[in-house]
């Protein structure tokens, strides 16, 4: 079977990304960056699939900037076979990018779809869901365990109260959860490999999605900061504190 | 001008976070309608007809509603939230499932987990796990919205008197099936909802020791929680998670305990009125964000609290 997997070029987990000064935008100028850790998980777990003998071939693809070239040779070096940028400067929104991935569906016809759940810049958990929705495929969210037979694919999902079970007809998709798998690293062979193996660039434009931004972004500010507190000596004196000054016991 | 809420609820009874959000919807304006989507779910579909402020209860009720598949709920939605100027969930596990299902279906970019309100178009919510706080306005027609529970005071679960309509509409997309679920069952309040929560790290050392954070929360009627560190490591189930990934709390008192306070874990705790923090390492960032911090052994110090209080 066939696997498309979607990473995200975002700002690394490490940084702290601030509000610019201005309030037009988050200030990520000279940021690291780095594959989205929930992309990553669904590269492994792709790969996972392909060790297995379940998968035959594993497509990464990415929408975004040109540099997003990075993080598909990135999933290329952990076990992808080929890469599809969706070049374009806008930052597109989750429908549009679902979209984009939709009329990629439509062309690549994969069994399985793996995404992240959530890119930790938008934070939006929006873009799997809605793939399901436009490809008429059903969808597994937020999943700790994904199990392919008989075709179908079981996927075991972190809900609220626990875990839920479900089983997709395939073709699915599947969003990962931290829990899924730890991602390995590359391998400096596998990097170095990863630079020959096929890269198609291709536009929103020629897949025919409209980009046009649907959601305004009027300011950005940063949250209201707390003040550190103090320390206490003691649990005597915390229990004194929370007592009568907090009030909170 | 009417706005439709998805109800979480258990067929039984609503869940806390649709009275949050019913609370966002007053704060947009207009009438408010509560889809109850379930099977065999007429307890769930009373209660909600005496949330204070719901004008109109909708209950589908049938068996392509059971456990909430996203697939079948996200075309309920979809066809009656035509008829809605804002379609709003709570920014729950299930929310998150199936609202931007419904929103692609009716060609709508969909506003997650927002804080804030500003006018019937323009939302505050939080990106960069929180580190900055955007404002938006929405130019679809229809607005599509998960709310974060913890930014609206809960509406009354008493003293509404709504009308309730049958909905027959049965959507079986017919591509997905429920397998089964397991549950964490806990005596100790929600953690959403808790006025307290004492939260373990990876300094607990290992499941077994969150014994005493039990008997500490016990004593406090808190509800216990964990990093996502805790988590990795197998001390504790996943839905025990706060953080940015996990369950956002803002109880009236967080106490962390041997954890750090990585930027993630922050964004799922730091509106918490009064936060205590107990680490051996007095470096550690959680404590810039402590109102009161304790630099000691935890292994010392919760037995002592828990002596104390």
């Amino acid at each position: 079977m066939k696997i498309l997997v979607a990473v995200k070029r975002v700002v690394d987990y490490n940084v702290k990304v601030r509000a610019k000064a201005d309030g037009t935008g988050a200030d990520t100028a000279n940021a690291k960056m780095s594959i989205n850790p929930f992309c990553e998980i669904a590269v492994e777990e792709a790969v996972r699939l392909k060790e297995k003998g379940v998968a035959t071939e594993i497509v990464a693809i990415s929408i975004g900037a040109k540099q997003s070239q990075e993080q598909i040779r990135t999933a290329l070096a952990l076990g992808a076979d080929r890469g599809i940028l969706v070049e374009t400067d806008t930052d597109l929104e989750p429908l549009a990018v679902a979209k984009c991935l939709k009329a990629i569906v439509d062309k690549e016809t994969p069994d399985l779809v793996i995404l992240g759940k959530q890119s930790i810049d938008g934070d939006n958990n929006q873009t799997g869901q809605m793939l399901g929705a436009l490809a008429g495929m059903p969808q597994g969210t937020f999943a700790s365990e994904v199990n392919v037979a008989e075709g179908k694919v079981k996927v075991t999902r972190e809900i609220d109260g626990g875990l839920q079970t479900v089983a997709l007809n395939l073709p699915a998709i599947v969003t990962t959860d931290l829990r899924l798998n730890e991602p390995r690293y590359a391998s400096l062979p596998n990097i170095m490999k990863a630079k020959k193996k096929p890269l198609e660039t291709v536009t929103p434009a020629d897949l025919g999605v409209d980009t046009a931004t649907r959601v305004k972004l009027l300011k950005v500010a940063p949250p209201a900061e707390r003040q550190a507190g103090i320390k206490v000596a003691d649990v005597a004196e915390l229990v004194e504190k929370l007592k009568n000054e907090a009030k909170v016991i | 001008m009417a706005i439709l809420v998805i109800a979480e609820h258990d067929n039984a009874s609503l869940k806390g976070a649709t009275l949050n959000t019913v609370a966002a919807a007053q704060a947009i304006g207009g009438d408010i309608e509560l889809l109850v989507a379930g099977t065999d779910c007429g307890a769930a579909a009373e209660a909600a007809a005496k949330v204070a402020g719901v004008a109109k209860v909708l209950v589908a009720d049938n068996a392509a509603y059971a456990h909430g598949l996203a697939e079948n709920l996200g075309l309920l939605i979809a066809e009656l939230g035509k008829n809605y100027s804002h379609i709003l969930a709570p920014a729950t596990t299930g929310g998150k499932n199936v609202l931007p299902r419904a929103a692609a279906l009716l060609d709508v970019q969909a506003i997650s987990d927002i804080t804030g309100i500003e006018s019937a178009d323009t939302f505050q919510r939080p990106i960069y796990a929180g580190n900055v706080i955007a404002t938006v306005q929405s130019t679809d027609a229809i607005k599509v919205i998960t709310v974060r529970g913890t930014a609206f005071d809960a509406v009354a679960a008493e003293g509404g008197s709504a009308s309730v309509e049958t909905v027959s509409a049965a959507h079986d997309a017919g591509i997905s099936s429920f397998v089964g679920e397991e549950l964490a069952k806990s005596d100790r309040p929600e953690l959403t909802s808790a006025k307290i929560v004492i939260s373990g790290g990876r300094g607990m050392q290992n499941g077994d020791n969150f014994e005493l954070l039990y008997k500490v929360a016990d004593k406090l009627g808190a509800a216990v929680g964990a990093s996502r560190a805790a988590v990795d490591a197998g001390f504790v189930p996943n839905d025990m998670q706060v953080g940015q990934t996990g369950k956002i709390v803002a109880p009236d008192m967080y106490v962390a305990v041997g954890i750090s306070g990585a930027i993630q874990h922050l964004a799922g705790m730091k509106d918490s009125k009064v936060i205590v923090a107990i680490n051996k390492d007095e470096e550690a960032p959680i404590f810039q964000v402590a109102d009161y911090g304790l630099v000691a052994d935890l292994f010392d110090a919760v037995p002592e609290l828990d002596s104390k209080l």
